[in-house]
């Protein structure tokens, strides 16, 4: 096995104690890497019903399968799996920038912390040792501040640090973790798990070799996938960048604007990637071993926030743009420099803030609840300070630190109607109504309301299919682009380049070129069919049933208002044509439960207990 | 005058994607390994990017710096040799070289850039830095271009 040590830390910060595991050639071969490793090492160290902010709870990073090696735009990706605090399921996210690649090489390709420290501290990866270091005096830094501090105090400065700001230490709900200032493992609340630890950060410095099993095959395959990775199929993230997604969903009445009270927005041409690249970008840089290129860095030009810095992409602009209706493009700048300050997801912290903000117009909460803050829709400056004190948990700050599906809860009044969640994780950039492949995506995505785990909006959009019909044909589209993003999240290939890849046949490839492991298209697709069914095994045992399966009131009861997609709505009966359809094409019970065919097919008959509702043997 | 050739960044047109420091550790180590590449990318927050490595000063003060002479200038090609019998990795190279330009190897010897002498295709970094923002120069060729565009501002 190559470019895998097979190494596994085990970091139990109850006792300081650490320890190392192996894993073989056969588990990289049925897992791959990514996604895979992270989904099979969490159903197999969490004890089921554990809360996610017990010790107990494992926080497990992974590195992909070409993680530390050329091949382009996978070197510094990597993957961070718990039971998540926000929906009580599989707690996923991935990040890239430099940490990655720096994992590998200190020759650990998984991590699995578990416990809890007495005191705040943070880990000190050094190549093979392994050391506890007290973080008292990080506790309430940003993690811009924690970082520095900790190159500083370790003499180096080229040490990757992932780590949590003050949102993670505060349990915030939607915390991340943030490595290279602008990279977020953002979704499903992992930075509070961190916290929960009283674990700071994990830094690393890596020196070993990655060595690849046919170096001269992989750089020759290497030439044309880099030519590729430069070329037309990566024209829109090197250049405008996901940003012109904005004015695409737009045109499209796709764009959550106000909370979703509607799918288009006056002002966004002030917050399109044309306006955000033609005045605020200042660079694009890019990712270790990265062609393409996509780090968009913009600075705010003028007013109170005048000099913030961040990383521009379509997703938080829209949650900090046309859903808290800012047209502002400072303070959506401001926004998202606080998001990777605090440590807080910041597609979610845009949703929770334009929840509030509907609250808030509603008279639900008033300026008692915000600290005086005139919380209404366009209001920049109070949707820039909400992040902060949803971080720290000041005033409303701290209902809304427990994400939108708690804090309805609390609030009542009917503001559930308007939590826009699936499963407890906030709504991503894709008005549902209008696009019903892509709400399915949604619906039964393992992370709660997510786009990436499918990518379904992808058949909506291009018009390959009927963007309002739903029908039970879905079913077998999703499943498909599920199991496909299972193999592109374990190899780790950035979502940016997927398009340049030949299917499953050269992924196999490549991967057979890095790790020696032979491996077929066949097997590869197998191995993400594999994943796809074990998370939902891990669900399942957390509780989820098809009743969880739900989309948020208003996208089921209030029809788009204005636009193209005027009138459209996902009705129940829709839900249920297109949840039975993706049932079906799984091969599962409607019931959404692996079969034990369909588990022994897949190589997973220890875990057929849990479709069968019974206990581990 | 410093009429040899060396590995040039353009840091308007770097990236910080470090694809040099993995294609020269492949071509030097058949592994990859940022750490032991001859080329450097220093990032500085929030985006400042450079890839440094061997100027080939001429009148070295890494080659006069060290204390076991294994280092060896190139008339030729002004190319640092590294004598890997007499270096002890003292860093005593490393210490006078104001770019950073010497890496201390895992195996405790320093390596240098040696523009790939010999390699088919040239430098293996400028034949795989997706922005074209390396390129194998001199200092008269550099100093050329910047009158040439000076020149050109004057005039518009």
């Amino acid at each position: 096995m190559y470019a895998y040590t097979g190494k596994i830390l085990y970091i139990d910060l109850t006792t300081g104690n650490h320890k190392t595991g192996r894993f073989d050639e056969s588990f990289a071969k049925d897992y791959i890497g990514g996604t895979g490793f992270g989904i099979k090492m969490l159903i197999d160290n969490l004890k089921p019903g554990t809360d996610a902010f017990d010790p107990e709870n494992p926080l497990i990073y992974v590195s992909g399968a070409t993680t530390g090696t050329m091949v382009p735009c996978t070197a510094s990706k990597f993957g961070v799996f718990a039971k998540s605090p926000a929906t009580g399921l599989l707690g996923e996210a991935y990040s890239t920038g430099q940490w990655g690649a720096e994992l590998r090489a200190t020759g650990y390709d998984i991590l699995v912390i578990t416990g809890k420290a007495p005191k705040p501290v943070y880990i000190w990866i050094d190549d093979g040792a392994v050391q506890i270091r007290k973080a008292s005096h990080l506790w309430g830094k940003t993690t811009w501040e924690a970082e520095d501090v900790i190159r500083d105090e370790l003499g180096d400065q080229n040490i990757r640090v992932s780590g949590i700001g003050q949102a993670g230490e505060n349990l915030n709900r939607l915390a991340c973790l943030i490595n290279d200032r602008f990279r977020a493992a953002g979704r499903t609340g992992l930075g509070a798990v961190m916290g929960s630890k009283n674990l700071k950060a994990v830094a690393l410095r890596g020196t070993h070799d990655v060595r690849v099993a046919d170096p001269d095959g992989l750089m020759d395959l290497n030439k044309d996938l880099y030519e590729r990775a430069k070329g037309p199929l990566t024209a829109k993230y090197r250049t405008m960048g996901t940003p012109a997604n904005m004015l695409i969903h737009n045109a499209q009445g796709a764009l959550p604007t106000r909370n979703y009270q509607s799918a288009s927005f006056d002002g966004a041409e002030k917050v399109s990637g044309e306006v955000l690249n033609e005045k605020y970008v200042t660079k694009i840089q890019g990712c270790s071993a990265c062609p393409c290129r996509c780090e968009h860095i913009a600075k705010a030009k003028s007013g109170r926030f005048e000099g913030a810095a961040s990383r521009m992409e379509y997703e938080p602009m829209m949650a900090f743009g046309p859903y808290c209706g800012v047209d502002d493009m400072n303070a959506v700048i401001k926004a998202i420099e606080f998001c990777n300050l605090y440590g807080v997801d910041a597609i979610g912290a845009g949703i929770v803030v334009g929840f509030a903000m509907e609250c808030y117009e509603k008279g639900l909460i008033t300026k008692d609840d915000t600290g005086g803050l005139e919380l209404r829709f366009g209001n920049g400056e109070a949707m820039v300070d909400m992040v902060r004190k949803m971080s720290v948990r000041e005033d409303i700050g701290d209902v809304m630190a427990e994400g939108v599906m708690r804090a309805a809860e609390k609030i009542g009044q009917g503001s559930e109607h308007f939590a826009m969640h699936i499963k407890g994780l906030e709504l991503t950039g894709y008005d549902l109504r209008g696009l019903k492949t892509c709400a399915l995506g949604y619906l039964v995505s393992r992370r709660g309301g997510d786009h990436q785990r499918h990518g379904s909006y992808g058949w909506d959009l291009s018009g390959k299919v009927d963007r309002y019909k739903a029908e039970p044909e879905r079913g077998a589209l999703v499943m498909g682009d599920e199991d496909f993003y299972c193999i592109i999240d374990s190899i780790i290939i950035c979502k940016f380049t997927r398009a340049i890849w030949k299917g499953y046949d050269e992924i196999a490839k490549v991967y057979s070129l890095v790790t020696g492991i032979p491996m077929t298209g066949g097997e590869m697709k197998r191995a993400g069919e594999r994943m796809s069914n074990l998370a939902r095994l891990f669900n399942i045992r957390e509780g989820m049933t098809r009743s969880d399966e739900k989309l948020p009131a208003r996208i089921m009861e209030d029809p788009i208002p204005d636009g193209v997609a005027k009138g459209a709505v996902v009705t129940p009966e829709e839900v249920d044509i297109l949840l039975d359809g993706y049932f079906d094409a799984r091969g599962w019970t409607r019931q959404g439960v692996p079969t034990r065919g369909k588990l022994e097919e897949l190589g997973l008959s220890a875990y057929a207990y849990i479709a069968e509702g019974g206990q581990a043997t | 005058m410093n009429k040899y050739k060396f590995v040039s960044v353009d840091i308007d047109k770097c990236v910080g994607c470090r694809v040099c420091e993995y294609a020269c550790s492949m071509e030097k180590n058949k592994a990859f390994n940022p750490t032991r590449s001859r080329i450097r990318v220093v990032r500085l927050y929030p985006h400042t990017n450079a890839a440094l490595n061997c100027r080939m000063c001429q009148d070295s003060p890494c080659v006069t710096a060290c204390p076991r002479k294994a280092l060896k200038q190139s008339e030729e090609n002004g190319v640092i040799h590294v004598d890997i019998g007499l270096c002890d990795g003292c860093g005593w190279c490393i210490k006078v070289c104001e770019f950073g330009a010497i890496t201390l190897d895992t195996e405790s010897k320093v390596s240098i850039c040696d523009l790939c002498e010999g390699r088919e295709g040239g430098s293996a970094c400028i034949e795989w830095c997706p922005e074209k923002a390396l390129e194998l120069t001199t200092n008269d060729a550099i100093s050329q271009k910047a009158r040439i565009s000076a020149v050109e501002k004057m005039a518009e």
